[in-house]
């Protein structure tokens, strides 16, 4: 299951449709790490609202994703987690630490316009 | 073995003793009824078990107890006995009547048998102690066992409302502004209210699309490493939704206890009060308090 990603101005979106395998998580990681270069994009928006399961892999795939865009230059921000993952993942202990978070797409994109911090960030 | 017609019982006297027993037993407390109730209903009046109750009340509640107890020496079942304890516990706790009232009136109505049997047996020490010991002993015991359980139930019953009624009171989630969320914690803080309190909060965020959340804890009377714990994961599932989390009123003493026992909460933003609290929320959140009279100053400038 190939994820589509968008550009949109000086960002790219990127929008889970269905649950991922490990390899298609890899392939979407080494997908959006080069295309931040090729596009030279700013910020990048990773969409998981689809997503009722958040296992390990998954989460430390997508904090791989934050740090590496970072390290290219773009921001990262992951939106649409749902309040029972939110739930599940802090129970265990998985909290994706240093990645900006946003509610949704909307959330997301308004965070990187801002050139703010994202909304999870902030204040710490 | 109760059961066994006279017939069987001829060949294994020892049962058929036991059960003509237990027949000649509960003829003699029917017998006596009147007798032992009185002595009953004078002596627990006497200790102040009954208190609580008119006298029209004690006369019909000691015939009953008096006849149900009889009835399950007579048939070996507890089913009554049961429901009535059960029944009694409810209107017991109600009325403010402590359990050792009600175990205390039971504990005397047991003696007043034990020496109401020990006196009609006194000459026969075998039927005596066959009598109290085999037959009325483990019926009493049963019974004030019942009786306790049924005590105890009751009020684990009423604790248990008490907490779900304080757990529905008690975690609110309030839009101050737009993407500016409120949440008064007040009250102790175990696993369950966490878990609780961390849906509703997330559901909220959700609902109201907030990007700050400010979590007053100055009604938490005491926090250690677990309740901080509770806590941190509360901000931290709150971030995975994109809001951030201003943590306030943590007195000095929470400060102190919490550095001291060593819980690192370095990952929080904490303020001291609710309205610093909102105050540094508005500024995240982009809005700016202004007073209706620099509005008109600045009004007039321009």
């Amino acid at each position: 299951m190939e994820v589509p990603i968008l550009k949109q101005g000086d960002y790219l979106i990127a929008t889970i449709q269905a649950a991922l395998s490990d390899a298609a998580l890899l392939k979407l990681r080494d997908e959006l790490v080069e295309r931040v270069g090729r596009f030279r994009a700013r910020g990048v928006v990773l969409d998981v609202t689809v997503l009722d399961v958040m296992d390990s892999f998954t989460t430390r795939t997508l904090r791989g994703i934050a740090h590496m865009t970072k390290l290219r230059g773009a921001r990262t921000i992951i939106v649409g987690i749902q309040p029972e993952v939110a739930f599940a993942m802090t129970q265990l202990g998985m909290t994706l630490e240093g990645v900006e978070t946003a509610l949704d797409l909307d959330g997301g994109l308004a965070a990187l316009r801002q050139g703010t911090k994202g909304g999870g960030d902030r204040g710490r | 073995m109760t059961q066994k017609t006279e017939g069987q019982a001829l060949g294994q006297p020892k049962d058929g003793g036991t059960e003509s027993l237990v027949r000649e037993l509960v003829a003699y407390l029917r017998e006596q009824r009147e007798v032992l109730r009185r002595q009953w209903v004078e002596q627990t009046t006497a200790k102040g078990y009954l208190a609580d109750l008119t006298p029209e009340e004690i006369e019909t509640e000691s015939a009953i107890i008096y006849d149900t107890c009889v009835g399950c020496l007579e048939t070996g079942k507890y089913d009554a006995a049961q429901a009535y304890a059960a029944k009694m516990a409810k209107r017991g706790v109600l009325r403010g009547m402590t359990t050792e009232q009600i175990i205390g009136g039971l504990a005397t109505m047991r003696d007043i048998y034990g020496r109401s049997l020990f006196q009609h047996y006194h000459h026969d020490l075998a039927r005596l102690s066959a009598a109290a010991l085999d037959i009325y002993e483990p019926v009493a015991n049963k019974i004030l066992s019942i009786v306790a359980m049924a005590c105890i139930e009751e009020r684990e019953r009423v604790v248990r409302q008490q907490q779900e009624a304080m757990r529905e009171l008690s975690t609110p989630v309030l839009q101050l502004r737009e993407g500016l969320l409120i949440l008064p914690i007040i009250g102790l803080i175990d696993t369950q209210r966490a878990r609780q309190l961390t849906e509703g909060l997330l559901r909220a965020i959700r609902a109201n699309r907030a990007r700050v959340v400010v979590m007053d804890i100055t009604g938490v009377p005491a926090v250690d490493s677990k309740v901080a714990n509770h806590l941190l994961q509360t901000v931290q599932a709150a971030r995975l939704m994109g809001a951030a989390v201003i943590v306030t009123g943590l007195s000095a003493e929470v400060a102190q206890t919490l550095v001291t026992i060593g819980v690192d909460l370095s990952s929080l933003n904490t303020l001291s009060d609710l309205q610093s609290g909102i105050e540094e929320a508005d500024r995240l959140v982009g809005y700016r308090v202004i007073t209706a009279e620099a509005t008109m100053a600045r009004n007039a400038e321009t």
